[in-house]
Formats: structure tokens, C-alpha cells, sequence
């Protein structure tokens, strides 16, 4: 019989070693998988690893990709997990995202066509302020009515689906547009649009932006008070009590920034990749950047390889659905096996395992 | 006598890192009132849970009346004939006192006839006790009358009780004590667990004194001093606290009329609590636990806010201010409970420094943490009260509870507070860790402070307080000077069992 143990601390060779060995067996298991599909489970491995990356054939489309979706991963998850730290959970990002890429479209459209160098950054902070007002919802519905907000940030990305559809087919409908939904394109005005600042590697502001989270976020948990209090007020909310933190405060605050972080995603990924408010412009990546932040373990280097890896399996798992026809639910369930096992190991950096031993005579 | 109820051969148990029990064998006689004395964690609460079943033995045999007993559950120990009261109850206090007993019980009788069976018991052993009222509004020692009648309906021929004491007035205890001769006299074997020596003198016919898991000696209490049993329990005599004689200087710290509103169902409201305090005083509050102690020290640290001149420090208000302006103002607090509220378990000690440490030891700038200086000074509180741990980078949860209150109260004393209040300061830590810790306390008066130490240790209320005073269903009694005071009248303070109401209500 196995019997785990709590550690007096937690293991720091096991919290390295848990993510290596996470993805070595969602490679196992998923290959097994592949394998029953009938597939070639390490061709099916090196297409979502490998080729992304340092194929000759594919690499020159799909390298920039990575950083393109890794982007607002990585950006949004930065934002949650300083919540999901303090314990306040915002599900809701992927309304967050959509709401701040409407405020910074409508901010941008409404100049149009006037080329400024102020359009720009306008629309930067309506975006993060269209998401941060999103956020303040559930917010501001928690501390005066102790509503919960995962029930409500969840539902209100529902709702910011039915703004997006009738902004797209409504008051941002491009008007030259023959009626077809959907904005200008934002990317092909000059002054709005968000472009790739280095010619083929994926790189535009949105993901500037998210290494300048993780920086930020890095030393606000290790040098900041705040981030202190964020972490207490995670693992013991009474002593955050009394060490004087202000639950309300955090609440507002932790759900402030996830919501203003996921908002500027939503804009850079509507004025750059995406290029337009269109009926279908939200992809779920304030879905995924739950799990993404959670693969870091809420840690912000960590969420930086995470965005990575997550996104390395999306483009590979696309690759692999066109090369050699495993179905998208197969990607899928290779992907949620990645949590699943970084979850599962997770365990090992706060306990050990002991064999029970066989009863003594008593 | 002659063939023992309960023999015991050589138990050991060893969990990781430490042996609990090593080779431990001692003899229950029926009928007879057995101590089983020892510090905290000397491995008291390990062996009785190897009798009754709950832990099972690496080695070692026991027998009861003559043949071999190996319970592998509580049920077959109580089968058997084992009952068990424990430190902490485990009752729903929504629910009746019958319908607890029949919670526990393997085939509850008709509600009808238990409540008859409840009340003939609880009259013929003097424990006076209403089946029908709900447990959530008994006193504690009302609690643990419910847990003994349901040791008791089950006639049992050897009890356990572990430290039953420790949450009862001095009224309780002898009512209690009352009742467990009774028990002995019709030959039920008792095995009681305490560190309380006194009482053990008072009670029992036979000692087995355990250390570090070991037996190191038996004695008969009654013939034996107390100074001899905690020597043999310590394994090294304690120093007595010195207290300095200083004269004490002005108010300091001022409580007015304070009341505050329960915070949940069940909770405890503070009502009218007056407090005045002088520079260099030590103000015991004694009073069963649930009485308001949790409230009064959150009303004084400023996790609840109150009327500004509810709390006044030297003459200023203070009641409306938050934690961290109370310290930055002088008052500093060490609540109860270790764990969780006065430290996060898993952050390190110089994370846990930094909780109550950072106004008043200027460990930031504009938000911005000084690690270096606040390792510093977890380093200095690591020094200064001989806390045992590799260092300060490692996660409170892995210090004994000895340890992380000797830091908890070290942060709070080596901030030189003006207003220092500690609730159960030495709750579960070893005699020499609590030794210190009091010593620590009495030098922080000595310095000019003011000190309330709120307590359900009478004696060490009456060792460290130059006043005394109660608190009950949160009140607070008038204040007594602590020299002369009798453990009656402190049991009268106390609001004694809730049947001596009348009685004091008489008395005033």
C-alpha cells in the first residue's frame, strides 16, 4: 500500500522536476493514444513538438505563430494568477478580452479616418479600461453583496458573446462593408493598427507587453508588498487579517488587473493578428489562460514557458490534424492530459510517498 | 489486587523521525484512578490511542483482564470495554444532547428511553444534564458531561480521559472529581491523562510518568511533592519566574465600555468590557475558552474596529484604527492561534517576520520589501528565544508548536511594544518553552509596558498578572489584585458551572 506523507516543506528539486516529468508522460500516454488511433504515436510526437519549430518545410509559418498566441496567453494568466494566488477567481478573462478589444476598437473607430500618433495608445487604455470595467462587475458585486465571482465573471463572458455579435453586425459594422459583419480592418489603418515590429517572428506590442507583465509581475510577489499580501491572503486569510490586509481591497484590486490585462489582449489581438471586431473573435484564450497559468503554478516565469508550451501544442496539434489526421478532440484530450498529469505530480512536491509497511503483531 | 485489568508489555510505535512510544509497559488495576503524566508530546495521547484502538502498535502486546486485546478500532475497544473522552469534542451543536449520545452510539434506543437512561445516569454520578437541550448553547464543561455519559451508557470497566481539565472552572473539577471517585469506588479503572500535578496528587492512586516516549518512572502521587513529579516529568528542575518589583507607572491602555455584536450564530458577543491598564502591569484574564477571548483580542488588535473611544492608548483613541495603525501606535497582539493567525504555515519565518514586524521595524520603503533586513530580524527573534529550527528559511508549519510560539512571541516582544496582548500563550507548548515564554512577558513589563495575558491556565495567570479578572459569556469580571486571591473566588469569578449561577448571583 502507497501512503503520502506532507512534507515539512515543500520539495524544491520536486517543484523543477514535476513540469519535465508532467509532459514526459502526457508523451507516453498520449503516444499510447495516437497508437491506438492507429497513428504513428513518434511522428505524431516530433509534428506537435518538433516541427513547429525546426521544420524546414513549415517552421518559416509557424515559428512566428508561437509568439503570436503565446501572446495573449501568457498576458491573460499573468493577470489571473495574482488572483488565483489571493484566492479570488476570475474565470471570466475571455469576456474581459472581449470587452477591452470592443472599448479599444470603438475608441479607435471613432476617429477614423484622422491618422494621429495618439490613436494608438488611446485605444491601449480603452482597451485595458474596457476590460478592467468588465472585471469590476463581479468585483464590485462581491464585496457589497457576497455574490460569488465564479458564478458571475463566468456568466459575463456569455453575455460580452451577445455585445460582440451585435457590435459586429451593429454600431461597428464597417460601413463600407457591403453589410457583411464585422469592423474595419483595423491593421490596414495605419494609426490603429498593432503590426509585427520584426518581420517574421511573430513579435507586436500585445506580446511586448506580456514579457512586460511577467517582469512586473515577477517583482511585485518578490519584492512588493503587495504581492506579499496577495500570497497571504491566499494561504491563510486570517492571519492577512491581521497582518491588516483589506479583503475588499484585494478583491477589487486582483480582479482590477486580471480584467485591465485581458482587456489589452483583447486589443492588441484586434488591432494586430485578428485585425477586426468579427462575430467570432474570441478563440478562448481567456479559457486557456487559466490552464496556462496554472501549468506555471501561478508563477510568473513559469507562466511564461507555460504560454509557450501551450501554444507550441496548439500550432503542432494543428499541424498534426493536417499531416496525419488525428482528430481535433485527440488534440484536445492531449492537451488536457498535460494538466492532468502536472496536477497529479504536483502532489509529490508537497508529499512523499511511503510504502506502508506490513502490520506488526499488535 | 490482584490480576490487572489492563497490562501493557513493551509498546512501541515510531512515526517518521520520532519515536512516539519506545517500549512502554505499565498495569491498570480494576477500580483503580491511574496518572498518565507527561509534557506535551512526551507520547501520552499516542499510547491511549494505541489502547483504544485508533493506532496500531509496531510492537509490543496487551492484555485486558487476562486475555490477549488487539483492538483494531475504536469500536472493538469499545466492545471490549474501553471508553474514551477526549481534549476535544467531537458534538454537533446544532443537535440535542440526546441526539449526539445516539450519534455515537452502535443501536441508539428509542429517543423516549434514552432521554430516561440520559437523565438516570447523569443523576446517579452528579453530572447534572438537560437530554433535551441543544449542545450549541451548553458550556464546555457541559459538553464534556455529554461526551462522559456517552462513555458511560456503554459500562465501560476502563475510562480514558485525556486532560479533561483543561477547559473547566474549578467549580467543574470538582464536580468532576466527584464523579470519577464515585465511578472508582464501583470499580470502573480510570486512566487520566494531565500535566496538571496538582490535581493528579489530588485524584489518582498510581502514576506512570512518560518522556521522549519513554517510561521513566511510577510513583504514588499522593505520597510524592508536585517539584519531584515535574522533575521527573522534565527531567530537569524549572526556574520559577523572577517578576520585577517596580512600581507601576500611569494608564496606559484604556477599554471603555466596549461591546461588540457576535460574529456568527454561535459566536460570542463582548458586552460592557472596561479595562485600564498601567505601564509595567500584568493584567490576567482568565475564563473558559468561547467566552469572548477570540473577540476581545480581535477588538484590541484591530481586526475589528470599534468606537474610536472604545480603545484609547495613553489618552488617544485608537478603536477606529486599523491592525497596522495600532501597531505603528504601540499596541501589539499574540492571538491563539498559532497556525493560520498569528502565522501562515507554509511561508518561511522570515515571511512570517515580516506579518506584524513591518511598520514598526521599517522593513519596506514605498512598498518595497527589505528582505535582507527582515531576514535580520527574524534572525535576531531566532536568537534571542532559542527557537529550534535549521533557519530562518524554512516554512512555519515544520516548527513544533513550542518553537513557532516562541518566535510568534518573540516578533511581538522584540518590537518593545507599549501594549503587549497575548491570548493562551503557552496553549500546547512543553514546560520549558513555557517557562521562557512567561519570563519573556514579565521582562517586557519590567521594561514599562503594559501586558494583558488572556488565559485558561489559572496557575499561570495567577504566576505572571499582578490583577486578575474574569471573562464569561463575554463580560468581564471586576479586577482583583492577584496576590491573595483563593481558587474559590476565582472560580466564582470565573462564572464557575453553569448551575453556580444562582449561587453567584446570590453571592453579590
Amino acid at each position: 500500500m502507497f501512503k503520502l506523507e506532507k512534507r515539512p516543506s515543500p520539495s524544491k528539486p520536486w517543484i523543477l522536476a514535476t513540469p519535465i516529468l508532467a509532459v514526459v508522460m502526457t508523451m507516453l500516454a498520449g503516444g499510447l493514444m495516437f497508437a491506438v488511433l492507429g497513428k504513428n504515436p513518434f511522428e505524431a510526437i516530433r509534428i506537435i513538438f518538433y516541427d513547429p519549430l525546426f521544420n524546414a518545410q513549415f517552421a518559416s509559418y509557424s515559428r512566428p505563430q508561437l509568439l503570436v498566441k503565446a501572446g495573449p496567453l501568457i498576458l491573460i494568466a499573468i493577470g489571473l494568477s495574482l488572483g488565483f494566488r489571493a484566492g479570488i477567481w476570475n474565470i471570466g478573462a475571455e469576456g474581459q478580452y472581449i470587452m477591452g478589444a470592443i472599448a479599444g476598437a470603438t475608441f479607435g473607430l471613432a476617429f477614423y479616418p484622422t491618422e494621429s500618433p495618439l490613436i494608438f495608445p488611446g485605444m491601449v487604455i480603452a482597451g485595458a479600461l474596457g476590460g478592467w470595467a468588465w472585471a469590476m462587475i463581479p468585483a464590485i458585486l462581491r464585496t457589497v453583496f457576497r455574490t460569488n465571482e465564479i458564478l458571475v465573471s463566468l456568466l459575463l463572458v456569455y453575455v460580452a458573446e451577445k455585445f460582440l455579435a451585435s457590435a459586429a453586425v451593429g454600431f461597428l459594422r464597417n460601413p463600407e462593408g457591403s453589410g457583411f459583419p464585422g469592423s474595419r480592418q483595423l491593421n490596414r489603418i495605419d494609426a490603429m493598427s498593432n503590426p509585427e515590429l520584426f518581420a517574421n517572428t511573430g513579435m507586436h506590442w500585445g506580446v511586448v507587453m506580456a514579457f512586460i507583465s511577467v517582469i512586473a509581475a515577477y517583482i511585485l510577489l518578490n519584492k512588493h508588498l503587495l504581492g506579499y499580501q496577495i500570497k497571504l491572503a491566499g494561504q491563510a486569510p486570517r492571519a492577512a487579517k491581521f497582518a491588516g490586509v483589506n479583503p475588499s481591497r484585494l478583491i477589487i484590486l486582483c480582479l482590477g488587473v486580471s480584467g485591465a490585462l485581458a482587456g489589452l489582449a483583447g486589443l492588441f489581438e484586434v488591432s494586430g493578428p485578428a485585425g477586426q471586431i468579427s462575430i467570432d473573435f474570441n478563440v478562448g484564450y481567456g479559457f486557456t489562460a487559466i490552464i496556462v497559468a496554472f501549468l506555471g503554478r501561478l508563477h510568473p516565469v513559469g507562466i511564461l514557458l507555460a504560454g509557450l508550451l501551450m501554444a507550441l501544442t496548439y500550432i503542432g496539434g494543428e499541424l498534426a490534424q493536417l499531416m496525419l489526421g488525428i482528430p481535433a478532440s485527440a488534440i484536445q484530450a492531449f492537451q488536457g492530459m498535460l494538466l492532468f498529469f502536472l496536477l497529479a505530480l504536483d502532489v509529490l512536491s508537497n508529499y512523499r510517498i511511503r510504502m506502508k509497511k506490513g502490520e506488526a503483531t499488535a | 489486587m490482584s490480576a490487572p485489568l489492563l497490562s501493557i508489555d513493551g509498546l512501541t510505535k515510531a512515526y517518521p523521525g520520532v519515536v512516539a512510544n519506545n517500549q512502554v509497559s505499565f498495569q491498570i488495576q480494576p477500580g483503580e484512578v491511574h496518572a498518565l503524566l507527561g509534557e506535551n508530546g512526551a507520547g501520552k495521547s499516542t499510547l491511549v490511542k494505541m489502547i483504544y484502538g485508533l493506532v496500531r502498535p509496531d510492537s509490543g502486546t496487551m492484555s485486558f483482564m487476562g486475555a490477549s486485546y488487539t483492538p483494531a478500532e475504536p469500536r472493538a475497544a469499545r466492545a471490549t470495554g474501553v471508553a474514551m473522552v477526549f481534549q476535544h469534542f467531537s458534538l454537533f451543536e446544532a443537535l440535542n444532547v440526546a441526539e449526539n449520545i445516539a450519534l455515537g452510539m452502535e443501536n441508539p434506543p428509542k429517543p423516549r428511553d434514552l432521554a430516561a437512561r440520559i437523565t438516570e445516569v447523569s443523576e446517579a454520578y452528579g453530572l447534572p444534564l438537560d437530554p433535551g437541550r441543544l449542545v450549541g448553547d451548553l458550556s464546555a464543561g457541559e459538553r464534556q458531561r455529554v461526551e462522559i455519559i456517552r462513555c458511560l451508557l456503554q459500562d465501560p470497566k476502563l475510562l480514558i480521559m485525556d486532560e479533561p481539565t483543561s477547559v473547566l472552572t474549578p467549580q467543574e473539577v470538582e464536580i468532576l472529581f466527584h464523579t470519577l471517585r464515585k465511578l472508582s469506588a464501583e470499580g470502573t479503572a480510570i486512566l487520566y491523562i494531565s500535566h496538571k500535578l496538582e490535581e493528579i496528587r489530588a485524584l489518582c492512586d498510581e502514576a506512570t510518568v512518560l518522556r521522549l516516549g519513554k517510561v521513566v518512572g511510577t510513583c504514588d502521587p499522593k505520597s510524592t511533592s508536585a517539584a519531584e513529579m515535574a522533575e521527573l516529568m522534565v527531567g530537569k528542575s524549572l526556574a520559577v519566574p523572577a517578576r520585577s518589583e517596580a512600581a507601576h507607572g500611569d494608564v496606559i491602555l484604556e477599554v471603555d465600555n466596549l461591546s461588540v455584536a457576535p460574529a456568527s450564530a454561535f459566536g460570542t458577543p463582548l458586552r460592557d468590557i472596561s479595562i485600564k491598564i498601567k505601564a509595567g502591569e500584568v493584567l490576567g484574564i482568565g475564563g473558559v475558552a468561547g467566552n469572548g477571548q477570540d473577540e476581545l483580542l480581535a477588538a484590541l488588535s484591530g481586526e475589528t474596529i470599534t468606537a474610536p473611544n472604545a480603545v484609547e492608548l495613553k489618552g488617544k483613541p485608537v478603536g477606529n484604527l486599523s491592525p497596522n495603525e495600532r501597531r505603528s501606535a504601540g499596541i501589539l497582539c499574540g492571538p491563539e492561534e498559532r497556525l493560520g493567525h498569528a502565522a501562515a504555515p507554509d511561508m518561511s519565518l522570515i515571511e512570517n517576520a515580516l506579518l506584524t514586524a513591518r511598520h514598526r521595524k521599517s522593513l519596506d520603503k514605498n512598498g518595497f520589501l527589505d528582505w535582507g533586513k527582515t531576514r535580520q530580524y527574524a534572525e535576531e527573534v531566532i536568537a534571542a528565544f532559542d527557537v529550534r529550527t535549521p533557519g530562518p528559511e524554512n516554512a512555519a508549519r515544520s516548527l513544533s508548536g513550542g518553537n513557532l510560539q516562541k518566535f510568534v512571541i518573540g516578533r511581538e516582544v522584540m518590537q518593545e511594544p507599549s501594549v503587549l496582548v497575548v491570548n493562551q500563550p503557552t496553549w500546547g507548548v512543553d514546560a520549558s518553552a513555557a517557562a521562557d515564554i512567561r519570563q519573556a512577558i514579565l521582562d517586557l513589563a519590567g521594561r514599562g509596558a503594559g501586558v494583558i495575558v488572556i488565559s485558561q491556565d489559572l496557575d499561570e495567570l495567577l504566576e505572571i498578572s499582578d490583577n486578575f479578572c474574569a471573562l464569561n459569556e463575554g463580560r468581564l469580571s471586576d479586577t482583583k489584585p492577584t496576590a491573595g486571591l483563593t481558587m474559590e473566588t476565582i472560580g466564582l469569578m470565573l462564572g464557575g458551572a453553569h448551575d453556580m449561577h444562582e449561587a453567584e448571583v446570590a453571592h453579590v
